[in-house]
């Protein structure tokens, strides 16, 4: 009886489930947030829709959203038990759980984004946000009228602090004494206590808003107050068109797309990959709400950093402390920049250990 | 109209067993109008939710790995409930084992020689420590008469902050570029696999051996006879030597114990270091799963592989058919509250009748 | 600090407990009536959805904020029937009631992501509301904040001033004894879960209409949780509700604004501040009245047939 039942069950399942294409690339993703979260998670989908229209006939993909840390393993290896030769694991946390499940599918490709521990089969692949943060600090630096700018804050890692770090050179570059304030939130998202951030620093003179958290409701309430902000992750004009001034967009489609076709035509291998605004994988929104000479500025700015003309942590980087982290004409290295764990000179904020 | 509702003198063994099935069925139904309604084939569904994570040992594994924590908290939350004591902290209670159990993992860190000691050890701590937060509103309860049921629901987001600002803090790897999670810990400090490459490890075997362990202390010894009539008649449990207190703080301990083993087990299991949160809600679906398994053992067991069951089967419905998430949630919370609402066929005899209020009969 | 700082903070601090005072004055006559409906938080954030979604298909705020209080209603609906109806455990019913809401939200918020509409209109009457230092925070603030107070005002009458609100309290201080002197005890409690649930709807419906007027799955973000502690912490008053979510939302804005003047603290140990407080609040209530008992109504959580 049993053996006819499960025959039976095999059967149904066999013929409902999708036609076999072995040709085709399967890709995965697995999201710590939902993918409306308009933000982070977001992004990442964009890049697989990205990739599917890329590619088309070429691969299938497939996405689990709000996966938690502590879930993640089986999250994964249903994917790569699924049939995917190819996993993107898109979140930090994700890290040892991909590790354990490539160990146990030395054919399938994973792909862990922000992480730094790779195997063979394990590629890791991040972007240079603090060229983007530099960006912004230059044009906050230009049109600050109280010289006070407000800084929402997540969590004090590295990401975060190198961020902070690029923004304030950036707006010293240009204004040595201008101020910011920082606020930890210890979230990264929250619209409710993102926006009660925002309003505290605007309470306390800030008049330029930017944000490490991943929701619109600090540009929302600069724009509420007629003050200027930066948006995160991904394009947040629609929320605030008279506020925004550009946006740190995420965009993983160029190498999502290039990895796929590596895995399709047998070039994939096991790598670190950082890129920033050059390779594409930070955009900036279109500069908006400021005046020509800021946009011109900006332009500029990012025209230097994609040459190379242009280092956020060129020397000299002096730490809060007045210690030198990075000599004259020098360039912070980038184990430096990864685990950048104080502030820059000029910052009055203590960093949170 | 009025819903009448008429205990029965004892329970009707055949509408207890009977009812689960029938919400069950009413509930596939639902979703199934549901799942139609976003262009999926409801059998595709019902198969790819209920029977294919069943058709694979890998699943399986899996079936049993979420279940084991969700059964052997619910099994320690069933002795809180059946003595009328309102233990809703599980939640605090799993991560403060899983952080106190874990911190000796990091602690020992890199040991080297004998480490057999390492595991027992952590998974001790882990245990003990849930049993000491647990006493934290047994004890308010029972010195001030303090209501349990919101000292420990409180106490949860408490725990919930400490594990974060100790991940995040000082419990970090210090080689981990100040991400937040502590070192992976040592092979001596984890709960070993069943069999090479599978998933499955010891704690599933803790977990059952302890559900089974709290079957007999329930069925076969004075306190699990107390604990069984306190709550129709505490006069009952006082004559077999177990007084209000006693019997607070006895509860409050074995359910404290149990998601602080549960929680540590998970840690030194799957997860393997400590991270800022260590628990997709296992504490609260527990009081889910204690209530649908009648707060009987074997009724918990049964609960948890369904609850486990639904939970992976709707990761296989987004992969497969590409439902939302959010449809399983749904799926979920209907299914928990038409088994919930379907235990009023076993307790009493339901008529609808005319007319107004049901008048007193006192 | 200028008087206007000043004025900014107490209106933001305010705003930040608005939406914990509406949902925590429904759940207290829930409690009241002896129901502990633990699903506030599902109900908040399925008010947050649907209250956003009809606002955009009409285009009119206040349509917003009836359906989400209506979504909220419906949601606490099943509960009631639940609870009340078939006298299933209360706390697990609104644990199930949790999971359904979030589950739910997303699929009905899934087509509004990334819309925006414009926050609900503030009050403006010229000079009062322009007068220095108050009149922003007294004249200034949207309908939410003035339904807010209404509420905290009318449970207060309606609870103590009224037969009825005095029949809610007895059935949830005894249902048994209430029960048999001929109270419609299902009713009332019904009816009083029916109020909790269209409350916490409304709740939602306030930050994605006039907090943070976009939807975003999940943007309650434990409020209805904070809620449900602010009821226990006030021990059961309305005006004591206002007071602590006042308190509770004072604490979170005062923090950002403190690391914003450059004070920093532990991030984990401010937002636990609120949780702890209610504990410490139940502890010294029942010291205080060591003689008089618990001040929870009675029958709180417990279920109730008639015909016992």
């Amino acid at each position: 009886m049993r053996s006819i039942t499960g025959a039976l069950i095999g059967a149904l399942i066999l013929s409902l489930g999708p036609a076999r294409a072995e040709d085709k690339l399967k890709v995965g993703f697995v999201y710590v947030g939902p993918v409306a979260d308009y933000g982070y998670s977001f992004q990442h989908d964009e890049s697989r829709k990205a990739l599917v229209a890329a590619l088309p006939g070429k691969v299938e993909t497939t996405f689990l959203e709000n996966v938690p840390e502590a879930d993640s393993e089986r999250a994964i290896e249903k994917l790569a038990r699924s049939g995917m030769g190819l996993i993107f694991t898109t979140s930090f946390g994700f890290m040892e759980p991909t590790l354990k499940v490539a160990r146990k599918f030395p054919k399938v490709r994973f792909e862990h984004a922000t992480g730094y521990k790779r195997a063979a089969n394990v590629s890791t692949y991040s972007a240079r946000f603090y060229e983007g943060r530099y960006v912004c600090g230059k044009i906050a630096g230009k049109l600050s009228k109280s010289g006070t700018v407000g800084y929402i804050a997540s969590f004090p890692i590295p990401e975060v602090v190198s961020g902070i770090n690029a923004f304030m050179l950036g707006a010293q570059s240009v204004n040595p004494n201008l101020k910011l304030k920082i606020v930890w939130v210890n979230t990264w998202f929250d619209p409710g206590k993102e926006a009660e951030a925002a309003k505290a620093l605007l309470a306390q003179g800030a008049d330029i808003l930017t944000q490490h958290t991943d929701s619109a409701a600090p540009l929302q309430e600069a724009e509420k107050q007629g003050r200027l902000a930066f948006g995160q992750s991904s394009d947040q004009y629609r929320f605030a068109p008279k506020a925004q001034l550009t946006s740190i967009v995420d965009d993983w489609s160029h190498y999502v797309v290039a990895e796929a076709k590596a895995a399709l035509d047998g070039t994939w291998k096991s790598q670190d990959t950082w890129q920033g605004i050059k390779d594409g994988m930070v955009v900036l929104a279109p500069f908006t709400n400021m005046p020509d000479d800021v946009k011109a500025l900006a332009e500029e700015t990012k025209a230097g950093i994609v040459a190379g003309r242009i280092h956020p942590f060129r020397g000299p980087v002096t730490k809060q402390d007045g210690t030198v982290a990075v000599k004259d004409g020098e360039i912070a290295p980038d184990p430096m920049i990864l685990g950048m764990n104080w502030y820059v000179k000029g910052i009055d904020d203590t960093l949170p250990q | 109209m009025r819903l009448d509702l008429r205990p029965r003198s004892r329970r009707s063994p055949l509408l207890a067993a009977l009812s689960p099935v029938l919400a069950f069925a009413g509930a596939v139904f639902i979703g199934g109008i549901a799942v139609a309604l976003l262009g999926v084939s409801p059998a595709a569904a019902f198969l790819t939710y209920f029977v294919t994570p069943l058709s694979e040992v890998w699943s399986l594994q899996e079936v049993a790995l979420k279940a084991a924590p969700l059964a052997l908290i619910a099994t320690g939350l069933a002795f809180c409930y059946r003595a009328n004591l309102w233990n809703i902290g599980a939640e605090g209670q799993f991560v403060v084992g899983g952080l106190a159990g874990g911190w000796v993992g990091v602690a020992t860190h890199g040991s080297e020689g004998f480490t057999l000691w390492i595991l027992p050890l952590m998974l001790l701590v882990g245990t003990l420590a849930g049993v000491a937060y647990a006493m934290i509103p047994a004890l308010l309860k029972v010195r001030l008469g303090v209501s349990e049921i919101l000292t420990s629901l409180m106490l949860v987001y408490v725990a919930e902050l400490l594990l974060d600002y100790m991940a995040r803090g000082p419990l970090r790897d210090p080689a981990g570029y100040n991400f937040p999670q502590s070192v992976a810990f040592d092979g001596a400090a984890r709960l070993p696999y069943l069999a090479e490459g599978e998933t499955l490890h010891a704690g599933v075997l803790i977990a059952f051996g302890a559900v089974a362990l709290a079957t007999l202390v329930l069925t076969r010894t004075l306190f699990g006879f107390a604990v069984r009539v306190v709550g129709a008649s505490p006069r009952a449990a006082r004559f077999a030597g177990f007084s209000d207190a006693r019997m607070t703080f006895a509860a409050f301990a074995i359910s404290g114990g149990a998601a602080g083993l549960a929680g540590i087990a998970e840690v030194a299991g799957r997860i393997g270091q400590l991270q800022p949160t260590i628990s997709p809600g296992y504490g609260f679906t527990a009081i889910i799963v204690a209530f649908l398994g009648r707060l009987s053992p074997p009724g918990i067991l049964v609960a948890a592989l369904v609850i486990a069951l639904t939970t992976i089967g709707g990761e296989a419905a987004q992969i497969d058919l590409k439902l939302p998430l959010d449809l399983t949630r749904a799926f979920q919370g209907l299914l928990l509250g038409l088994v919930l609402g379907a235990d009023v066929l076993a307790r009493f005899h339901v008529r609808l009748v005319p007319g107004g209020p049901a008048s007193p009969r006192a | 600090m200028s008087l206007d700082i000043v004025q900014m903070v107490l209106v933001t601090v305010v705003s930040a407990a608005t939406p914990l005072i509406i949902a925590a004055m429904g759940e207290l006559v829930a409690e009241r009536a002896g129901v502990l409906n633990l699903g506030v938080e599902g109900m908040m954030v399925l008010g947050a959805a649907v209250g956003f979604a009809v606002a955009v298909e009409t285009g009119s705020t206040l349509l917003g904020a009836v359906g989400g209080a209506g979504a909220g209603l419906a949601l606490s609906a099943l509960f009631g029937l639940l609870t009340v109806g078939l006298a299933a455990n209360q706390v697990a019913s609104g644990l199930a009631l949790t999971i359904m809401g979030l589950g739910l939200s997303g699929l009905a918020g899934a087509s509004y992501v990334g819309l925006k509409r414009e926050p609900a209109p503030h009050l403006h009457i010229p000079v009062l509301s322009d007068l220095p230092g108050v009149g922003r925070l007294l004249f200034g603030a949207d309908a939410f904040v003035y339904v807010a107070l209404a509420l905290v005002a009318g449970v207060s009458w309606f609870l103590w001033r009224t037969r009825a609100g005095l029949t809610l309290r007895a059935i949830g201080d005894d249902h048994t004894a209430t029960h048999a002197l001929g109270l419609p005890v299902r009713k009332v409690r019904f009816l009083a879960v029916l109020f909790g649930g269209a409350c916490a709807g409304l709740a939602g419906a306030y930050l994605s209409l006039a907090y943070t007027p976009f939807w975003a799955p999940a943007m309650t973000a434990g409020r209805g949780w904070i809620a449900l502690a602010l009821v226990v912490f006030a021990s059961w008053r309305p005006l004591r509700v206002a007071a602590g979510a006042l308190l509770f939302g004072g604490t979170t804005v005062l923090q950002l604004h403190a690391q914003a003047a450059g004070l920093g603290l532990p991030g984990q140990a401010l937002s636990a501040l609120p949780y702890i407080a209610t504990i410490l609040a139940l502890v010294l209530l029942s010291l205080g009245r060591r003689q008089g008992g618990s001040l929870a109504p009675a029958a709180l959580g417990r279920d109730f047939t008639p015909h016992r």
